[in-house]
Parts: C-alpha cells; structure tokens; sequence
C-alpha cells in the first residue's frame, strides 16, 4: 500500500470498519511509514478528546413520563386512524359494500346461517389487512421465523408452509380475531394477489373437505382438518388458489 | 394501535430516549427545542411504528429525529443548513502533521464542546453519531441517508475541521 491509499482509509481504519486484510495492510504501512503513523496517531487523540470533551446531553426529568402519556394518547386516535386515511375510492367501495349487503339482507328471505355469516367477518377481516396497511404483524419468507411468532399470543400452534417453490410465497403472518377469539392469518403472495389463510381449532367439529364460496368478488375456501378450521380467501382466480389450498392441505 | 403494538413500542423504542435526546439537543442547540423535536419525534414514531420490523430500534428512532430536526432547521435556522459541505477538497495535508499537535488536542479537551457547535450541522451529526452514540458506518449511513463511503469521507473532513479549530489560537483566547 502507498501512502495515498493509506490516508484514503485511514478512518475506516480508525472506526474498524476494515476488513482483517485491508487492516493487517494498514499496519504493515504504519510499521514502516512515520508520516502515516503520525497521523493515525492524531486521529486516534482527536477521538479520544472528543469522547472526553464532548457532552452527553440527558433528557430533563419527567419527559419520559410526559411522553408516555403523549404517546399513550397518540396511539388510541391512531387506532381510529387507518379508517379516516382510506380515499374515496376506498370509500365508494365500502359504500358499494354496505349498499349491496343491505340490498341482499332486504331481498333475501331466508336469514343467512352460520357458516355465511363466518364468510362475511372472513371477507371483512381479508378487505381490512388489505386496507390498514396491517397486512402482517410479522413479515417473513421463513416458516421458522413466522411459527414461533404466533409462541404466547395464541392458545394454538398454526403449521405454517413457504410455497415459494410452487409460486406462493409467504408473505407474513398476522394476528386477528373471529368467531370471537383470536386467529392465526397466514398470509401468502401469488403474482399481484394477496391470499389470507386463517387458521384456528375446530372446538370439537368434525373434519370436512373443501367449500368454496364467493364473497364480494373474493373467492372463499374452508375446510377442517385435524382439528382445525381453515379458512382461505383472495381475490386471486378460484383455481389457483386451490392450488394453494392443497398445498396448505398436504403439509 | 393496538395494546400489545403499544407495550412493544414502549419497550423497544422508549429505552432509546437518552439517545433521540442528545441527538436532537446537538443539533438543534438548545434544551427547550430538543424537547419539542424528541416529542414530535416519538409521535411520529408512534404513526411509523408498524412499519418497523427490525432488531434494533435505536437507528431506526434516530433517522426520525434526525428528519424532524431538519424539519425545525429549516424553519428556524435555514443559514445553518445554507453552510455548503466541502467535499471535494483532499483531506490530508501531510506537511500539517506535527508531533506536537496531538499533545495540543488533548489539552484543549475542555473546547471541544465549542468546536463540534461550530461544526456544519451535516458535519456535527456525523460525528455525534459516530463518537457518542458508536453507531457504525452503515447505521449512520442509513439514519442520515447517505452512501457509507460518504460517510467516511464526512467524518474525515468533520476531524479535520475539529483538529483545526483545536489548533487555532482564537479558542485558546477565548479562555482569557
């Protein structure tokens, strides 16, 4: 190394942002070099005296509890406060929305059951991870990362795939509630398509095999298996998500 | 947000207080504005929070510190940010390399403080990153913005700067 490329790197060398070849070479330098050694050596004073000399501001008293009770408040109007950010075609949507379901509940006769009342808070709960940009508490590729996540927030332990081998990546996974208790949303990609799959135990219902309905133009599948009830839903074509769904199926 | 968001944001991100603090009280160069920008800091961070996945939280706080204080700069101290960063002129002047330069910084420790004010705010904001708060030059680079090679060649020109007014007689003067 020559003198120039020596003081090049010189700070890096100081601050060890090297790496060990680059460093051995810089001492090799310093060894025979007084100049550069020399001002190394002023460097390393000049930190030294700024670490001593420069003071380390504290916060006054009492702001961190101020700014607790600021953040406290900040964080209740905050949960308000993804509904009021949704633009207007967002609310001519949900406006379409209500409009049609109050059509459907006027003309329909018979009182939907169970199971298509579930359908609905499935399709609200899908359109509100798309729109609160909450999609996931835990954004990750990895299975491994996703499934101990859910580890103390949930009274179940969800299996959890990546089929990023077969196109449906995992995005993330997310905590959400139904049927009036809290469940796991898995949530995978397939090109522009977001799929939610939510996840949780059967309370004693039997096994049964795959369903589909249609929902506001969002394609539904649900089944039970080994205890558990899924339920899939996106906007993506009915065929590939039971693609999807017979991977989560096979696991 | 909800319960559980809001005790992980007060467990990941309040801890980080001391260091929002003294970077906003460097910068903006007095107690009162330091406190508005850390307030007005946390509420945003509050607003960002669930878009921050990472490990570390401190960086993260940092960043948006580091933007309100910018955002107070320019409304209170424009000709601070008006200060053009010397970036192209070489740093190393080896004929200024004496032996008793270094004996003469670190008696002069106690001017530091007056130095580093009297640094550009874009100079001064790397060092406190780099001296005070030992972030590495990847973290800064990504509070402040900036390739990390900039960084590297800030810091050198911020020290070089520093030595300098620590050399000057008129700080030594000031003490009479």
């Amino acid at each position: 190394m020559i003198c120039r490329e020596v003081q090049e790197l010189m700070h890096g060398y100081v601050d060890g942002e090297l790496d060990l070849v680059r460093n051995l070479e810089m001492e090799r330098h310093f060894h025979d070099c007084p100049a550069c050694s020399g001002v190394q050596e002023q460097i390393r004073n000049l930190r030294s005296a700024v670490a001593t000399g420069a003071p380390y501001f504290r916060p006054p008293s009492g702001l961190e509890d101020r700014l607790r009770s600021r953040i406290r408040q900040a964080a209740v109007v905050e949960s308000v406060a993804p509904a009021r950010a949704a633009n207007t075609w967002q609310w001519m949507g949900i406006a379409a929305a209500v409009l049609i379901a109050a059509l459907a509940i006027t003309f329909l006769v018979r009182r939907p059951s169970g199971s298509e009342l579930l359908a609905q808070d499935v399709v609200s709960s899908h359109v509100r991870s798309l729109m609160a940009s909450h999609l996931t508490d835990v954004p990750s590729t990895d299975q491994h990362t996703v499934k101990p996540w859910f580890n103390g927030k949930l009274d179940f332990s969800p299996s959890v795939g990546n089929f990023a081998d077969r196109g449906f990546p995992l995005i993330g996974g997310r905590l959400d509630y139904l049927e009036n208790r809290p469940v796991a949303a898995l949530v995978y990609g397939r090109r522009q398509h977001l799929i939610n799959v939510f996840v949780w135990p059967a309370r004693g219902q039997p096994d049964y095999t795959v369903s589909q309905t249609e929902h506001q133009g969002y394609h539904l599948l649900h089944w039970n298996q080994a205890g558990m009830t899924y339920w899939a839903i996106s906007d993506l074509n009915a065929a590939e998500l039971r693609q999807l769904v017979s991977l989560v199926r096979a696991q | 947000m909800q319960k559980t968001e809001l005790t992980r944001f007060e467990q990941t991100v309040l801890p980080h207080l001391d260091a929002a603090y003294n970077l906003a009280r460097w910068l903006t160069g007095n107690e009162h504005d330091a406190e508005d920008v850390v307030q007005e800091s946390y509420l945003r961070a509050v607003k960002f929070f669930a878009g921050f996945h990472g490990e570390n939280a401190r960086p993260w706080l940092l960043a948006i510190v580091r933007n309100t204080c910018y955002t107070w700069l320019r409304r209170n101290r424009m000709d601070e940010l008006t200060t053009e960063l010397d970036e192209t002129t070489p740093i190393v002047d080896p004929s200024a390399v004496n032996p008793e330069s270094a004996l003469l910084t670190a008696a002069r420790t106690e001017f530091v403080r007056q130095a580093l004010e009297a640094l550009p705010v874009g100079f001064r904001e790397i060092v406190i990153l780099r001296e005070l708060e030992g972030m590495s030059y990847k973290e800064i680079a990504d509070i402040a913005a900036i390739p990390v090679g900039t960084v590297m060649s800030r810091l050198a020109r911020a020290r070089a700067r520093l030595q300098k007014l620590l050399s000057e007689p008129d700080l030594s003067e000031a003490r009479a």
